[in-house]
């Protein structure tokens, strides 16, 4: 007892650490190695506490939750590297641009799509970004409007299934990424039908601010455009819905999902005649990389955890949590507004590693159930969208504006971001509001 | 400075023969996966069991080499999340004085310490035992698993690799400190990292 304040210090040094632009990783392992040697002089904890160290990193190891990262991403880059998520979003492009405003729908279904066989924000922004930015302006698209929803479909990647970040918390909260994945599918519909309900609504009260494609700029039509969706939209929507369906319908664990849809992804690729070494070869080095990366923060957070948790920290912080005023909501509403303010100045994968562990002891003692807890994590998923799009540091607006065309101004991307994180908050409320928008395909889906 | 280039440069020959050795074992890891998904499903229609523990356990022996052998690449890339609205508008030297108090204060020990406390069960998994003898390396527990030894002993090659770039990363940012830094080629991260 009574090594609180040393706990409380070490997290302090550690947000400036983090701050100070030093590696993430890194940060949670030095101030854990400054803090444990402190505590360990001062007799808070013994030092056999530090076997546990290995006992952690082993079972990551041998974890087929984590396992999945390796295959998602794999497909994620296999979809963009072989110019399947181009040809999808070219075609849809086509289908809805006769439409008012159907370009921009185009970017809401294809964000969709795109998400839930990538679950990479990165790739999806930036392919949309290339591709139909410059279509939107030719044609005298808004441009706060034409970059707001590639950035808020294309950031729908982390909340869709499958996608990194639900593998992430899953492992971090503790629950089954099944019904992670099964319960955030609704929350991802909600999301994207009011992103294209907000288009309709813009080109409907003023149609110059979203124009449709005028009569010359449509390249295919009738027949051949038929055969162009059967060909380049049918397939992927296909795969996605096989991976996420043998996950729904309890045929396949999710990393089970995530090996076919990897192998599925090269079959397209190979019938989409743009399978060749150079692809293997990139979408091995985009999922080694992202991997280690992932698996150097997990190593070096589960280092820092312990000794937080050695320090008396993490017991300190639950009851704090759990004292709140409001109880059960009191905790929902503060740690939704803690995960929004740090949204604004870091990533997702920092939020993961850092305060839903946090979160998860004070949870339990509230009384939150295994679902109860899927809906809090699948609240922090959408509310992690916000923090994508919140300018000035979110990463969806730099991914675009590295693609952006030089009329587009840095001004009107941070702009066009603002209606689209006022959605959030909707979805956000309406998620939180209803659990049973989480919850109730879980039932359904008998997981 | 000169001897100490030859020390930097076999280092990253190292981590980067290693990562490269990490993507290889991607498309294996894939093939792996989705071999195991069919010869799951195709046994449960045949009535035969076609998979078995060595399949499903060489997915994560695989996945552990992907990352494990990684460890010293990424940082040798600068792979890496950073917190980066202020640090991005500093100069290279302050960015350089940052890294450099990071990697010896908080990276290097954290190496020494990782490589001793999996020191003692990486050993005792090779069959190790306290009075000096040496008894049956570790299996796994499920009924024809691969052996556990091999696969614990990576996680002290993932933490030396890393070990060995921290020291050759600490070189070179002493270099940019006096100047020196034309010696080596040195990785610029200004992109921002596109991960999710």
């Amino acid at each position: 007892m009574g090594f609180e304040w040393l706990a409380i210090i070490m997290f302090v040094l550690f947000l400036l650490l983090i701050l100070s632009g030093y590696p993430v990783a890194f940060s949670f392992a030095g101030t854990a190695i400054i803090f444990g040697s402190i505590g360990l002089a001062m007799g808070a904890f013994p030092i056999g506490r530090m076997g546990l160290l290995q006992n952690r990193w082993f079972g990551s190891m041998s974890d087929f939750t984590l396992l999945a990262i390796p295959f998602f991403v794999f497909m994620g880059a296999v979809f963009e590297k072989s110019g399947l998520a181009e040809r999808l979003l070219n075609t849809i492009g086509l289908l809805m641009g006769p439409l008012r405003g159907g370009l921009a729908l185009a970017v809401v279904i294809v964000g969709t799509l795109l998400a839930a066989a990538t679950g990479v924000v990165a790739a999806t922004v930036i392919v949309m970004g290339l591709i139909s930015l410059p279509i939107m302006l030719k044609y005298g698209y808004d441009h706060k409007l034409a970059t707001g929803i590639i950035i808020a479909s294309g950031t729908m990647a982390q909340l869709l299934p499958p996608s990194l970040v639900l593998v992430v918390l899953s492992d971090q909260v503790g629950i089954s990424v099944g019904k992670l994945f099964v319960g955030a599918i609704i929350p991802g519909i909600i999301l994207s039908g009011l992103y294209a309900l907000y288009v309709l609504v813009i080109a409907f009260f003023y149609p110059e601010k979203a124009p449709a494609l005028p009569p010359e700029a449509r390249t295919l039509k009738g027949m051949a455009l038929a055969r162009e969706t059967a060909v380049a939209v049918l397939p992927p929507v296909l795969l996605i819905f096989s991976v996420l369906g043998s996950i729904f319908f309890g045929i396949a664990t999710p990393t089970e999902a995530g090996a076919v849809g990897a192998a599925g992804a090269c079959v397209l690729a190979v019938f989409n005649r743009r399978f060749n070494w150079q692809i293997i070869r990139e979408s091995s080095r985009a999922t080694a990389n992202i991997t280690a990366l992932v698996l150097m923060i997990l190593f070096c957070s589960t280092f820092f955890g312990l000794v937080f948790d050695q320090l008396g920290g993490q017991r300190y912080l639950t009851e704090l949590l759990v004292n709140l005023p409001g109880g059960f909501w009191g905790f929902v509403i503060v740690s939704n507004i803690i995960v929004f303010l740090l949204g604004i100045n870091l990533e997702f994968l920092e939020i993961s590693f850092i305060v839903m562990p946090l979160f998860v002891p004070a949870a339990k003692l509230l009384g939150f159930l295994e679902n109860d807890l899927v809906w809090f994590s699948v609240m922090m998923a959408v509310n992690l969208n916000m923090a994508f799009i919140s300018p000035p540091v979110g990463f969806s607006l730099f991914y675009l504006q590295s693609v952006a065309p030089p009329e587009v101004k840095t001004r009107d991307i941070h702009l066009g971001a603002l209606p689209f994180m006022a959605l959030q908050t909707i979805a956000l409320l309406i998620v939180m509001i209803f659990p049973s928008t989480v919850t109730w395909l879980i039932e359904a889906s008998g997981l | 400075m000169k001897g100490l280039k030859k020390v930097v440069d076999v280092i990253d020959m190292i981590s980067e023969f290693f990562g490269w050795l990490a993507q290889m074992v991607v498309p294996v890891l894939i093939l792996v996966g989705f071999g195991n998904v069919v010869l799951r499903y195709v046994g449960q229609y045949a009535g035969l069991k076609l998979t078995s523990n060595v399949i499903i356990e060489l997915q994560w022996y695989l996945y552990t080499l992907v990352f494990l052998w990684g460890f010293g690449y990424i940082l040798k890339n600068s792979i890496n999340v950073r917190v980066d609205f202020w640090f991005a508008n500093q100069s290279d030297r302050r960015k350089a004085w940052i890294d450099l108090i990071g990697h010896v204060l908080a990276l290097l020990p954290f190496c020494i310490l990782a490589l001793y406390v999996v020191w003692g069960p990486v050993l005792r998994s090779w069959g190790w035992q306290p009075n000096g003898t040496w008894g049956t390396w570790e299996m796994s527990p499920d009924p024809d698993g691969l052996p556990r030894a091999p696969i614990k002993s990576m996680v002290l090659v993932g933490f030396g690799l890393l070990f060995l770039q921290t020291i050759a990363e600490i070189i070179k940012l002493v270099a940019i400190l006096r100047g020196q830094q034309e010696l080596f080629q040195l990785q610029k991260s200004d992109a921002p990292l596109r991960v999710e």
